[in-house]
């Protein structure tokens, strides 16, 4: 439950609502705003904080993280997400490493043809 | 401040046709705790022990620092409960309702009850007797809440509720979460609503504590595992496997303390690993509950 609350906090990075140095709820009043538990959202947070999404000062709270390039690098990991799923399927499928890329360029070099 | 709000130690009670075994429970003040159990599980049971309306044959309840039922007084002004068996004068109109709960506790706050009078979406004049079922909860659930007690003690706050009204419920609930001296304790046999709002769990099941955790390890601790085989003899369990469902090569396994050792034993044991699965809070509870009945491990076969 907690990586809901991350993916959202990570789209409205991505998307631009959140920016920089923006100054993230509380936890509670996250918890509270989410409906979802104090220890969830503590968790999620955390979780964000050692992906280095967002950076949090004692007694201050958090906010997310000054490094610029936040937006795409995020737009970059979810895209390895899907990515990985796709290897994780194929592995089911009993395709080697190797089957697998073969498969990916094929689909790649049909997609180009079709492009040009 | 007390750092526990509820503690339950090996407390028992004995009926003719039912016993409340052992019950040890501990949730710290700020918390919110889902009570989760089947219909006549012993959650209502417990909960009349912790609110001082039943005595324990043995062992010992503590709430908000005060030996129950002994003085439990001491502490009314503190506790909220609200649970199906309560009745509001039929008689009586709701407004009748909240002057007297007003002016038998302090921490009534006016501003807060007209809020939820009209989330509620309730009628001051409305006679009780004219109240719908979902009207009546959401009318008791208002009087409780709107004292503000430090500790709520609901017993299945949204049982018998439609879709709406149930939401309306869980929104109020977690407007609690902001406060972090204001305990919740709330039983229910729906584990979606336990699901999103509860920082502990615990599972009752025929009168005895099945399980008891904060909810994030319950969701890290048991995965469902799809496996093949390789051959169609029953699967050995081994390690922290509570139930395995074997159909010819393929099973599924789920472990309530999955770590990733268990992969590499299956792949030492030349048993390929299809997928590793999440698990809801409601699928982890049914599988608690085979499991603890059957106290041991069933390798079924279909």
């Amino acid at each position: 439950m907690y990586l809901q609350i991350m993916n959202q906090i990570k789209q409205k990075v991505m998307v631009g609502d959140w920016q920089a140095g923006f100054h993230l709820p509380s936890i509670r009043e996250m918890a509270s705003v989410t409906g979802v538990s104090v220890i969830t959202v503590k968790r999620a947070y955390s979780e964000l904080e050692l992906e280095g999404v967002i950076v949090t000062q004692q007694g201050r709270g958090s906010f997310i993280a000054e490094s610029a390039t936040v937006g795409s690098d995020l737009k970059l990991s979810e895209l390895d997400e899907k990515l990985k799923q796709v290897v994780y399927s194929a592995r089911q499928l009993g395709l080697s490493f190797d089957e697998t890329k073969e498969r990916m360029n094929q689909v790649i070099l049909n997609i180009s043809g079709n492009e040009q | 401040m007390n750092e526990i709000a509820i503690h339950l130690e090996n407390v028992s009670k004995h009926f003719s046709y039912f016993d409340l075994k052992n019950i040890n429970l501990a949730l710290p003040t700020g918390q919110i705790m889902g009570f989760v159990g089947a219909n006549g599980a012993g959650k209502s049971t417990t909960i009349r022990i912790i609110m001082g309306l039943m005595q324990a044959d043995s062992g010992t309840a503590t709430v908000l620092g005060q030996t129950m039922p002994k003085f439990q007084t001491q502490i009314k002004h503190h506790v909220g409960y609200s649970s199906e068996e309560m009745k509001l004068y039929a008689g009586k109109n709701l407004g009748w309702h909240m002057a007297f709960i007003k002016s038998i506790y302090p921490g009534w706050d006016d501003n807060y009850a007209k809020e939820l009078l009209q989330r509620f979406d309730l009628n001051l004049e409305q006679k009780i007797k004219q109240f719908s079922k979902g009207q009546h909860i959401k009318a008791q659930l208002l009087l409780v809440l709107a004292r503000k007690p430090k500790l709520l003690v609901l017993d299945e706050p949204t049982t018998g509720l439609d879709p709406v009204a149930r939401q309306e419920v869980n929104n109020e609930l977690a407007l609690i979460l902001k406060d972090e001296e204001r305990t919740v304790l709330f039983s229910s046999h729906n584990t979606a609503d336990v699901e999103k709002i509860s920082d502990q769990i615990t599972f009752i099941d025929r009168g005895a504590i099945i399980d008891t955790n904060d909810k994030e390890s319950f969701l890290e601790n048991w995965r469902r595992i799809q496996v093949e085989l390789p051959s169609d003899q029953p699967m050995v369990p081994t390690g922290n496997i509570v139930q395995i469902e074997q159909d010819g090569r393929l099973a599924a396994v789920i472990s309530n303390q999955f770590c990733p050792s268990i992969l590499e034993a299956y792949q030492q044991q030349n048993i390929k690993v299809i997928a590793v699965e999440n698990m809801s809070l409601e699928e982890i509870f049914l599988a608690n509950v085979n499991h603890r009945r059957q106290a041991k491990i069933v390798g079924a076969k279909s």
